[in-house]
């Protein structure tokens, strides 16, 4: 990954992120459901998301035991896809994950 | 909508689109009562046991009886909650549940008077948003007005106190009302001040034909009889935004009219939605409080109640005479709102035909032309075409 998107993303590899206390992760009939808990997670007040297939499998691995790098080996592994393939959609995902405050790096 | 730039997560309205790709949860939406008491006093309203009740406050589900059904509500999948009452506000609780709700993330609903909206409640719903938007009964625009239908003291400051306190506060709103001779001259008034809340996004609803009292007191459904308007008067006012009333009606008649049988559930109720009442019994929905129909919580679960018992009270089969020989054939089914809740209201029966909605019904289809002067609905048998005809048309009322 380039340097710049690091430095833009504040995303590191090597650090450890967890769901944020301000959502509420639910599993409802197979299908993940963030639910904000405080104001200013979406852009609108009543917004929840959810993740296709790729991005569950992240989330579901962003427990704040792992760094990410050994989310993405495990991703690479499962996906049966090199790393330098995954690395740039995982630190997106992440990135923007934080930039919602939906997850939060471990300090 | 997929997010710009990112494949993987995706927002989601729940307004807009079913977001359940193959199998819908057991439990979609849930209301609970949190009470039947209520700090106005208004004379049409059909759930308004005096706030101080100690009876009724003596018999309400305790709190943690709430949390429990909540829990499991979020365990079959329920998205959003919906608190109503009486006047929910009353109960001392109430933040304690609604912060219980929105941490098992629940979308919370709340039906208010506004009037108990305080400093620190505002604060609440500003930092941690129900993300439905509050839906607040104003009952008129001027104290006279308001408090000679609240016959409350004092309810109209209260009132326009809590909607300031959320303004301020920006947490969403939308105010409806109730149609009444003292507030009537003032419509006008409430919809331009309606129209500069800025979560508006319609012109406000009202209730105009009132339901009975939902525990059959007689005294109350007498007062309510009286106040009742007549079917042509209501009619009037509904459809005083012609093109956009005709534009609705046939759009709903091409969908949802026809003679249903001697089934008595045509509509939803109970399907991936329920009600709870102030003391624990669940309900296909708010009205329907007949002994056969409901399900006591103390004694069993939500999934037991919505998998087992209520798939039963919806094979439920009209047996009335009257109800077979007018409204099982009748084609203003949908258009006319009888059903087992409003029957149970007015008759303590399922399926006893209720006169009101009747003409309000015959009424509505004389002013679509649907019908002619003397026509009864169910002795039409060209219904098809008309419905047809009338929806496809350029159409107009009488």
């Amino acid at each position: 990954m380039s340097a710049e998107l690091q430095m833009e993303a504040k995303v590191s590899l090597d650090k450890l992120y967890v769901p944020s206390e301000d959502v509420v992760a639910r599993e409802i009939e197979g299908e993940l459901i963030i639910v904000p808990l405080v104001a200013g997670i979406g852009d609108m007040e009543d917004e929840l998301y959810t993740m296709n297939e790729t991005g569950k499998a992240i989330w579901d691995r962003l427990d704040g035991k792992k760094k990410l790098k050994d989310v993405l080996g495990e991703l690479s592994v499962e996906f049966e896809a090199p790393e330098e393939e995954i690395e740039q959609d995982l630190i997106g995902l992440v990135n923007e994950l934080v930039r919602r405050r939906i997850l939060v790096e471990v300090v | 909508m997929v997010e710009q730039g990112n494949p993987y997560i995706v927002r989601l309205s729940s307004e807009k689109a079913s977001f359940w790709k193959t199998v819908k949860p057991t439990l979609s939406d849930l209301d609970i009562e949190l009470t039947e008491r209520c700090n106005n006093n208004c004379v049409h309203c059909c759930i308004n046991l005096p706030a101080d009740d100690p009876v009724a406050k003596k018999r309400e589900i305790p709190t943690e009886g709430i949390k429990h059904i909540l829990k499991e509500a979020a365990s079959l999948g329920c998205l959003t909650v919906r608190f109503t009452g009486g006047e929910p506000l009353l109960r001392d609780d109430f933040e304690e549940l609604y912060l219980c709700a929105r941490k098992l993330g629940l979308k919370v609903l709340l039906f208010t008077n506004a009037t108990r909206i305080t400093p620190s409640l505002a604060e609440l719903l500003s930092r941690i948003p129900p993300l439905e938007k509050i839906e607040i009964t104003v009952y008129g625009m001027k104290r006279t007005s308001y408090e000679t239908i609240t016959r409350a003291p004092g309810s109209f400051e209260a009132a326009w106190l809590g909607i300031n306190l959320l303004l301020e506060k920006k947490v969403p709103f939308v105010v409806k009302s109730a149609l009444l001779p003292p507030n009537r001259e003032e419509v006008e008034e409430f919809e331009a001040w309606a129209s500069t809340i800025p979560w508006m996004d319609d012109p406000p609803s009202y209730s105009i034909f009132f339901d009975l009292h939902s525990r059959r007191d007689e005294n109350k459904n007498r007062a309510i009889r009286n106040i009742r308007p007549a079917p042509q008067e209501g009619l009037r006012f509904l459809a005083r935004r012609k093109a956009t009333y005709l534009k609705e009606m046939k759009k709903f008649c091409s969908r949802f009219m026809g003679p249903t049988g001697d089934k008595l559930f045509s509509c939803g109720a109970g399907i991936g939605g329920a009600s709870v009442d102030s003391y624990g019994q669940l309900q296909l929905c708010m009205d329907l409080r007949h002994p056969d129909t409901v399900y006591d919580l103390e004694k069993g679960s939500l999934k037991e109640a919505i998998s087992h018992f209520f798939p039963g009270v919806r094979e439920t089969k009209a047996t009335h005479p009257d109800y077979l020989l007018r409204c099982a054939r009748c084609f203003l089914k949908g258009l006319c709102e009888q059903c087992p809740g409003k029957s149970w209201m007015e008759h303590g029966t399922l399926d006893t035909p209720v006169e009101y909605l009747c003409e309000i019904a015959h009424a509505q289809a004389r002013q679509l032309r649907l019908l002619e002067e003397k026509e009864m609905a169910w002795e039409v048998e060209d219904w098809r075409e008309r419905i047809r005809k009338f929806s496809e048309g350029k159409g107009d009322e009488r």
